[in-house]
């Protein structure tokens, strides 16, 4: 399988990532050379074989359904490019 | 006397409980080394002098009330893909743009509480993907090692490049590093140091930058075998935070230094035996299989016939994974935040300005494999051929094998701004070919130094192991430095 230029831009779009023209066309190509290299694996027999889900085998673990951590508003947005009042704020998206 | 920085961290723990030196003067030498080298290597993209200076006087008021921990005065450095509590946790990305966390890794606070002393973070490949750290936003590391008569600059692997350079280069005793693909033991190869990548939940992932959530494993990287077997029992752990850490005890790594290798059988799998690999690589290979025989190994020929699938495997698994992986990067919570028109223009302009070229084409691969209509044909196909990947491991260790000896890379360490690498992502991605099949197997893998190339680089050997015993791997891997020796760089910086 491959993609073409608009294939490109709407996986670009999907992923938010804007790309300019140029772009899109350099990705075309990587991307064929890299689906181009697992293509290969439609060769391999895996009839019958379940796919791998944990790579060791162990049963997940589950924690107590209680409050253990909390009361940090001030750390959570500590990072946040905005915020205001213990808010994270973004553009507005309802009109 | 010999320089401070030239101790191992086992020479500098027996002196500092000596009280023959200080934690204070030991960090004070690594300070002065990085501040006399940064320029040229570019291992270290934030030094922390003063949090270092402190955490040296605790540890020496700790050594003087008789209350020493096991990595006691012993200055590290931290990959960036640690979060460290207010101290820079970029993952050498610009999408995380002025981020400091605040909390700390497990990883780093087992270091912190058993009394080790943080001179900074260390540069990587952005979000750790590469395999020179080239991709880092701030710029490629130098390998500490060049050529015989040469000062073309060379790259130092990646994506734990920062670490392995700087424990090449002696600007740390030893440093973290993670490992998805081969990250920490490609870089280890590439400068003659020893890295080990445990077995997947044999390290706690809270706190490390996610990458690929299923593959992802922290380890160390070090000057020698007992210095790794020192740091991993330090930074493993059992941690209720993370839910794929495993509930076994951490053994007593550097207990198993210097047993006997009677008893053991090595296998050697014929699969490891690449089109182009240099002979120099076929002849170290071969030397190693001479050791491990002279200290005591049996060693048998055995098969892994699904091992040239793993990389294009590798391929869809990781990517994947990394594209949900990154989807929090949207100039919301943290990091880099660049405007737009609405909300979906802010997320779009944000990160393609904040993701490098490897990491977008990254998350490209991966919300196409995932997208409707590619699923079954490409994710759920790698994880069946996964599946059989690992199965090839367990038919070998069941039929006997405790590990298994491979060359760690098909190369040496190439140029920086290589440019047949730069043109095909492709050739990039088979540097990890030897390492990629232990990562998809969960597997422990060991690279150790064995020896120098006819260009004077060195190169290393790779042992993989059964789950969790990675003592096996210590103990094997001790046997061949013994016989091969160790390598420093000598001194240009």
């Amino acid at each position: 399988m491959s993609v073409d230029l608009a294939t490109v831009k709407r996986v670009a779009r999907l992923a938010r990532i804007a790309v300019t023209e140029e772009e899109a066309e350099r990705m075309t190509g990587e991307l064929n050379g890299i689906l181009g290299f697992v293509e290969q694996l439609g060769e391999v027999n895996v009839e019958g074989i379940e796919p791998m889900t944990s790579v060791t085998p162990m049963d997940m673990k589950k924690r107590a359904d209680a409050v253990n951590d909390g009361d940090k508003a001030d750390d959570i947005v500590a990072n946040a490019p905005v915020s205001e009042r213990n808010y994270f704020l973004v553009p507005k998206v309802v009109e | 006397m010999t320089e401070l920085t030239s101790l191992t961290i086992a020479e500098a723990r027996t002196k500092l409980q000596a009280k023959d030196i200080t934690a204070v003067e030991l960090t004070e030498a690594y300070i002065g080394a990085i501040e006399a080298a940064n320029a040229k290597i570019n291992a270290y993209v934030t030094v922390t002098p003063d949090k270092a200076r402190d955490m040296a006087k605790a540890s020496d008021a700790r050594i003087a009330a008789g209350k020493a921990g096991a990595l006691e005065g012993i200055p590290l450095g931290i990959k960036d893909l640690f979060a460290t509590k207010d101290v820079h946790t970029q993952a050498c990305s610009h999408i995380l743009d002025g981020f400091k966390p605040k909390y700390e890794s497990t990883v780093t606070q087992n270091l912190w509480d058993d009394g080790a002393v943080m001179l900074g973070k260390l540069n990587m490949d952005e979000f750790a993907m590469g395999s020179s750290n080239e991709t880092s936003y701030y710029g490629p590391v130098i390998n500490p090692w060049r050529e015989n008569g040469s000062n073309r600059q060379i790259v130092p692997g990646g994506s734990s490049g920062g670490s392995a350079a700087a424990v090449a280069a002696h600007l740390c005793a030893g440093a973290t590093a993670t490992d998805t693909g081969g990250s920490i033991r490609q870089p280890a190869a590439f400068t003659g140091t020893v890295g080990i990548k445990p077995t997947y939940g044999r390290c706690s992932r809270w706190g490390v930058v996610a990458f690929a959530s299923s593959l992802d494993q922290a380890g160390p990287i070090a000057r020698d075998v007992r210095d790794a077997a020192i740091l991993l029992k330090s930074m493993a752990s059992t941690d209720a935070k993370d839910t794929t850490s495993v509930d076994l005890p951490v053994p007593d790594y550097e207990a198993a230094i210097g047993q006997s290798l009677k008893g053991i059988k090595i296998g050697i799998p014929k699969e490891y035996r690449v089109d182009g690999m240099p002979d120099e690589i076929e002849k170290l290979w071969q030397q190693g299989i001479a050791w491990l025989k002279d200290a005591g190994a049996e060693v048998v020929d055995i098969t892994l016939p699904h091992t040239k699938y793993a990389l294009p495997a590798y391929y869809i698994v990781a990517p994947a994974e990394a594209s949900s992986n990154l989807a929090r990067y949207d100039g919301v919570r943290y990091g880099l935040r660049v405007d737009g028109k609405d909300i979906v223009d802010m997320y779009e302009k944000t990160r393609a300005e904040g993701f490098g070229k490897e990491v977008k084409r990254r998350i490209m691969i991966g919300t196409y494999v995932l997208s409707a209509g590619y699923y079954d044909a490409y994710y759920l196909q790698a994880q069946k051929v996964r599946t059989l990947i690992k199965r090839d491991f367990e038919l070998a260790f069941a039929a006997g094998v405790d590990a298994i000896l491979t060359p760690a890379t098909p190369s040496s360490a190439f140029g920086i701004a290589d440019e047949t690498l730069a043109a095909d992502p492709v050739a990039m991605y088979l540097n990890d070919i030897f390492t990629v099949t232990v990562n998809m197997a969960g597997l422990p893998g060991l690279s150790v130094p064995a020896g120098l190339d006819s260009k004077g680089l060195p190169l290393g050997l790779q042992l993989i192991g059964k789950p969790f015993e990675e003592e096996t791997l210590f103990r094997t891997a001790f046997a061949i430095e013994q016989a091969a020796g160790k390598f420093t760089p000598a001194k240009w910086w």
